[in-house]
């Protein structure tokens, strides 16, 4: 937890994952979690105007102070986690179940 | 002196980066510019400056200026292009960069990364993983860029391949870019889309191969081809001008 603690208590139902801002920009939808390796103050942006539930960075990654700053702005969940994407939107994915389909 | 047109293309790859073309060398380089009546040329391998000298030298030789550079790639896979007058501060850049390039070369999956003399010779390669991505930011790279004196632009900024909006979304608040580049495959009526940032343009040729070198260019209204000039030129200061 990096920040947004006090943000947590949104339901997820599904998720996304993608390291091109611009395919989130056109792909996430409201209420995602989105699972990056991007630390770019970018995603909290991009995060912000998608509605995004919060960002899981993958493999440790740590966000940029600038990032950090931002997302306490926004007040933007970020987590950090030491699991690869596939790992993680697996594990993920067994907990959500069907609910995480898109269709 | 007097303000003149220069038509430039400033991006060009040499047989250092690993996905340019053996033939990539600056006598030939040169040559095909004078055939395509550039009055300029950047030279921006990937991540490394090693081939500038000898291509600044054959530049000289054969008249045509060469505009001392790099295509440096940020750690979001964003490429750079960084541009400098002084060889000091170029190299000064290029051990910034190599201190944050890690992997080695394999010629077999990315091709031979060649160093080369003003007259073509090959003489020796390096084994840095060139096709790589550094550790460094986008921010920090641009910050270093201008703080050495550089000219910092965003490469391809049309395609989805290592271009900063395609990366990032949008081109980041705050980063200190002179401009940004489209590719030759967009037009300039298509380029248009990429003045909401308030950034002039660029379009370049991003040559990879001979028959590439200024299949398109942007054309600079400036009194001299140095740095300096061109960062007037994206700021319309004092006559300067630039147009794709």
């Amino acid at each position: 937890m990096r920040t947004g603690e006090d943000r947590l208590d949104r339901e997820v139902r599904r998720g996304y994952v993608s390291d091109l801002l611009s395919d989130v920009l056109a792909n996430c939808e409201e209420g995602d979690l989105w699972i990056t390796l991007q630390v770019h103050p970018n995603v909290v942006a991009v995060a912000s105007i998608k509605g995004i539930a919060a960002i899981v960075l993958i493999n440790g990654r740590e966000p940029q102070e600038e990032t950090m700053e931002k997302a306490r702005q926004e007040n933007l969940p970020i987590l950090v986690s030491s699991l690869s994407a596939f790992d993680l939107a697996g594990r993920l994915y067994a907990l959500l179940g069907q609910a995480g389909d898109r269709r | 002196m007097s303000l003149r047109e220069f038509r430039a293309d400033l991006h060009i790859h040499t047989c250092l980066s690993p996905c340019a073309d053996a033939a990539m060398r600056p006598t030939a380089i040169i040559e095909e510019a004078r055939r395509r009546k550039l009055d300029m040329v950047g030279i921006a391998d990937h991540n490394s400056a090693e081939n500038v000298p000898a291509m600044q030298a054959a530049g000289r030789a054969m008249g045509v200026p060469v505009l001392g550079g790099m295509e440096i790639c940020s750690s979001e896979e964003v490429h750079v292009l960084a541009f400098f007058d002084d060889d000091d501060a170029l190299f000064a850049m290029q051990e910034i960069v190599y201190d944050n390039l890690i992997g080695r070369n394999d010629e077999a999956y990315f091709g031979e990364q060649r160093l080369i003399d003003e007259h073509d010779a090959v003489i020796g390669a390096t084994d840095k993983l060139l096709i790589g991505a550094t550790l460094l930011g986008v921010n920090d790279i641009v910050g270093s860029i201008r703080g050495l004196g550089g000219l910092a632009i965003a490469s391809h900024v049309d395609r989805e391949a290592y271009g900063l909006i395609s990366q990032l979304g949008f081109v980041p608040q705050g980063l200190l870019l002179n401009a940004l580049e489209v590719s030759w495959r967009c037009s300039p009526a298509d380029a248009e889309a990429y003045r909401g940032y308030g950034l002039e343009l660029i379009r370049s040729s991003d040559a990879h191969y001979l028959s590439d070198v200024g299949r398109v260019w942007t054309t600079f209204r400036i009194e001299a081809p140095r740095i300096g000039e061109l960062a007037m030129a994206f700021e319309g200061r004092e006559d300067r001008r630039v147009s794709i």
